[in-house]
């Protein structure tokens, strides 16, 4: 069964390149990616993650507000019933990671992860799939 | 009646230039020419201005040293703007946060966690009076790098100089307001496309009638580059832009001459070396011949291409950032050697964070090396003549070309209708999409090599750089000082302004800057004035597509 991957934009932060790139790269590895988006908000991410069944869920964020929203987020999910793991994936400095991590943030990739690096962390973060 | 050479036109022009020495040599002595080249070349300063829009180039005036900055609230900004002039910076630059850029008010729900985050706050007159404050605007050039609400900001700036005395007519600089390329890349869009081309129709008339030292647009291939086009893409979907609004202008009774020399440019500086210094020496011959040829434009002011470059921000590593100076020294002389008007060098840090204040004084240190130092500055288009760059430069041009013959296609002759297809369409994106794709798939294969990502590592787990934190204290700070100027205000002035603003914007004949303007002067937040106008404009979703 296919590993399935949210890929979303919460915030204003209008910067797409990253997530476009790296949603066809998770489609290379054979993952299936829904996106749904700029400026979606933590409830409209996690409505959309639990309509579509996703496995994860990735934030992509480069304007420096991944502290406020990346654990509204994971926070949303939770109230939901959902315990889909949310990966973040953008401009966060090595000091801000293991903050993120106690806020309930699965993993963390920052500018440079390779492609390897970050299909291998989604795929551990499914069970079904390894 | 006797014809004037190339050659004597360009001494003629050359000799009438002032000049920042008397004597230019090597370090060792050698007299160095202002420019070289057979007596039957182009020369910088005529028509195709190949090797630069100056005949004297930088030996009149260096390049302006104009660095992009702006965080937390507006006496902050403020403080590093006054740092910068200190410094020797020439111009300043002014980077706007997230909520801004996208015309919402501090306290907008939306906008949390992003106040004063990746630029700086402004809600209201208040705001712009603190971040000018103690800065002459009659002797400074301003850059607002700002797309959508950037009609509201003008009447902002507007607002407060006259406050402060300085006439609109005395102000010079630069508004960003390309709002094409935000569809196309950067995607700070909030009204759809026609609606949004209205407003930047109002700010081109309005600073033709009003503001002669005011450029109206800053038409912006950075962004458009840094979302992962190609080179030449950059250059091509630029110039249609700049094309367009060309035709918007017309469209509004403006002549060609009205409208082309208020509009600048601004290029990326990316990393390869000779494609860049190639780009820029392209783009300038397409912008004459297109003025010249197609356009008609008989003012030489139009047909010169003036631009603003800066380092490529995508470009650097958060691996070992201390490399990123040598990367950033590197796409900064690109942008000297091609003949830049003014130059943003980006700080090691910003793969990290904001710029810390020591990271951005290094960047602005790097151009006074270039300039100072080095003597690059001394002649004109000094790889001119070259058989690489001469080559590439014709590339570049061709391939441009291409692209222009497939958006004008969409536009059925129209580049303003072609961009605007163009997007609606996802054309531009998915292209930029496509070649970004590419570029990472290299990076990942490891053919092409980033020193510190994908080969040479060691050193990349020695200490953390200081970096700037921006902390939650400023969206307080900010939320406080706006709830005083909402308190403070006539609120029946307001919404008389406001008001105003929407019963002119449902009639597209009206230039909207007078009501705008005069909404500023009452304190109407950016927000409040965004919202007047998205009820007649409605808002733009784009389709998302991978």
């Amino acid at each position: 069964m296919n590993v399935r991957v949210l890929v979303a934009k919460v915030g204003l932060d209008g910067h797409d390149r990253g997530i476009k790139v790296v949603a066809r790269l998770l489609r290379d590895a054979g993952m299936e990616v829904v996106y749904t988006g700029l400026f979606q908000t933590p409830e409209t991410v996690a409505t959309a993650a639990i309509q579509e069944d996703v496995d994860v869920v990735g934030l992509s964020m480069l304007s420096g507000a991944h502290m406020t929203l990346a654990p509204l987020v994971v926070e949303a999910l939770r109230e939901r019933g959902s315990d889909i793991p949310v990966v973040v994936g953008g401009i966060v400095p090595p000091r801000d990671i293991d903050e993120l991590r106690g806020l309930g943030v699965a993993a963390v990739f920052g500018p440079g992860a390779s492609a390897d690096d970050i299909v291998k962390a989604i795929t551990e973060l499914v069970p079904h799939s390894i | 009646m006797v014809t004037e050479s190339a050659h004597e036109r360009w001494r003629r022009l050359f000799d009438a230039a002032s000049s920042r020495r008397e004597n230019f040599t090597t370090m060792s002595g050698i007299p160095v020419a202002p420019v070289y080249g057979p007596p039957d070349a182009e020369y910088p300063g005529l028509y195709p201005y190949t090797r630069g829009v100056h005949s004297s180039m930088y030996r009149t005036k260096l390049w302006t040293m104009r660095m992009f900055a702006g965080f937390g609230v507006a006496t902050d900004t403020n403080a590093r703007f006054r740092e910068i002039i200190r410094s020797g910076g020439t111009g300043l630059s002014t980077a706007f946060d997230m909520p801004t850029l996208l015309g919402l008010d501090s306290d907008n729900p939306m906008s949390l966690g992003e106040v004063g985050r990746c630029g700086v706050a402004i809600d209201s007159l208040a705001d712009v009076r603190d971040l000018f404050d103690g800065i002459d605007l009659a002797t400074i050039t301003t850059s607002m790098t700002i797309n959508s609400p950037a009609a509201v900001m003008l009447a902002l700036f507007i607002a407060h100089a006259e406050a402060s005395g300085v006439a609109r007519e005395r102000l010079g600089g630069t508004l960003q307001n390309d709002i094409l390329k935000e569809y196309q890349a950067q995607k700070e869009f909030v009204f759809p496309p026609r609606q949004s081309m209205r407003l930047v129709r109002d700010t081109i008339t309005f600073t033709a009638a009003e503001m002669p030292k005011w450029n109206s647009i800053s038409v912006s291939g950075y962004h458009i580059r840094e979302a992962g086009s190609t080179a030449a893409e950059e250059l091509a979907f630029t110039l249609a832009n700049g094309f367009a609004y060309v035709e918007l202008a017309q469209r509004a009774g403006l002549s060609v001459d009205g409208v082309a020399p208020r509009l600048s440019f601004f290029f990326n500086a990316h990393i390869d070396f000779f494609e860049e210094i190639a780009k820029y020496r392209a783009a300038r011959r397409i912008w004459a011949k297109w003025m010249k040829e197609h356009y008609g434009a008989k003012d030489e002011r139009s047909w010169q291409l003036r631009f603003h470059t800066q380092t490529a921000g995508v470009s650097l590593t958060a691996q070992q950032p201390e490399i990123n100076i040598a990367r950033t020294a590197i796409e900064a002389l690109a942008g000297v050697l091609g003949g830049t008007q003014s130059l943003h060098t980006n700080s090691m840090d910003e793969a990290l964070a904001l710029p810390s204040e020591k990271a951005a004084r290094i960047a602005l240190r790097t151009q006074q090396i270039i300039a100072f130092e080095t003597n690059v500055a001394n002649v004109a288009d000094p790889l001119g003549g070259s058989w690489f760059i001469e080559e590439l430069t014709d590339e570049m041009e061709r391939e441009a070309e291409a692209l222009f013959a497939q958006i004008s296609k969409m536009g059925e002759g129209s580049m303003l209708e072609g961009c605007i297809r163009g997007i609606e369409e996802n054309w531009f994106q998915r292209r930029i999409a496509d070649s970004a794709y590419e570029l990472e798939r290299s990076f990942n294969s490891g053919d092409r090599i980033v020193v510190g990502v994908n080969d040479f590592l060691e050193g990349n787990s020695d200490d953390d750089l200081a970096t700037l934190r921006i902390t939650n204290e400023d969206e307080k700070r900010q939320l406080a000082r706006l709830t005083a100027v909402r308190r403070g205000r006539d609120e029946a002035q307001v919404q008389r302004a406001l008001a105003r603003l929407s019963t002119e914007a449902s009639d597209p004949s009206i230039n909207l800057m007078p009501a705008l303007i005069d909404a500023a002067k009452t304190y109407a937040t950016v927000g409040e004035m965004m919202s007047a106008l998205v009820v007649v404009f409605g808002r733009y979703v784009e389709v998302p597509t991978l």
